[in-house]
């Protein structure tokens, strides 16, 4: 495999790594906080019983464990990917919450979701077509 | 939308993009990951945690973080997050100019295609 073949699948599977602990991370920890409940105050003994039972909660750590292994796999990939091409095509986490969201949940996607779904596609298409890294030298 | 509004939407898209523009520098700092044995990513790890571009970016991220918790306390939603699609450009200018990634024109074709797609599947 080529210098440049193999950078690109690498890149490609540190992206699909960012997409999938960013958007799975994201919908633990919205599910785990409204399970949590609302904040009702902000008075210092009332936010940190609030932040307690946040942090007693498993999915809330579940989230957390997922979102710092998306950072994890965001900071390696930014150590050779230009950021001109990692932050457009993440953006593909985007498509895959609305497919889950439809799929799984059964919620109701309007159509100028899809479309933007679609455009999104389109654009990280175009975007994945370029190299991941232009300038060595940085 | 009144000019506090444009203001925080400003401060979120700027700070946040200077917050992974500077991440970037730092990782680069850093340099290319060869190997993904856990002793290397944890190398690596330790590494990232001694370069000062780590800090700055998540210091600027923080900024964008705790702005957009503001905005959101009395701007509706519906217009903040689609308005935030506009950080994929904003990165991409910021990457081309200050850290002199070659930008061509097939990329911005894409990171506007994109821009597009994310503000209308937040609307």
């Amino acid at each position: 495999m080529s210098e440049s073949k193999g950078q690109r699948a690498k890149t490609l599977i540190l992206l699909a790594f960012m997409v999938t602990f960013g958007s799975s991370g994201d919908v633990m920890l919205s599910q785990g906080m409204k399970r949590v409940g609302q904040i009702h105050s902000w008075a210092p003994t009332a936010a940190i019983a609030y932040f307690a039972r946040a942090f007693g909660s498993g999915t809330i750590w579940l989230a957390i464990g997922l979102l710092m292994l998306f950072l994890l796999s965001y900071m390696l990939v930014l150590s050779w990917a230009d950021f001109s091409y990692v932050s457009p095509a993440s953006a593909i986490g985007y498509v895959l919450v609305a497919l889950m969201g439809y799929f799984f949940l059964g919620e109701h996607v309007p159509v100028t979701r899809w479309i933007g779904v679609s455009l999104i596609c389109a654009g990280v298409f175009v975007v994945g077509g370029t190299q991941p890294t232009t300038n060595q030298n940085r | 939308m009144t000019a506090e509004t444009a203001l925080f939407i400003g401060i979120i898209v700027i700070a946040g993009q200077l917050g992974d523009l500077s991440l970037s520098v730092g990782m680069k700092t850093v340099g290319e990951v060869k190997s993904f044995a856990p002793i290397n990513i944890l190398r690596f790890l330790s590494r990232a945690l001694g370069v000062k571009w780590l800090w700055i970016g998540i210091g600027l991220m923080a900024i964008a973080f705790f702005s957009l918790l503001a905005l959101l306390s009395w701007a509706n939603v519906s217009l903040v997050v689609p308005a935030t699609a506009a950080s994929y450009a904003v990165g991409a200018m910021g990457a081309q100019f200050l850290l002199g990634e070659h930008v061509n024109r097939r990329r911005w074709i894409g990171v506007i295609i994109v821009c597009i797609g994310v503000a209308m599947v937040c609307i």
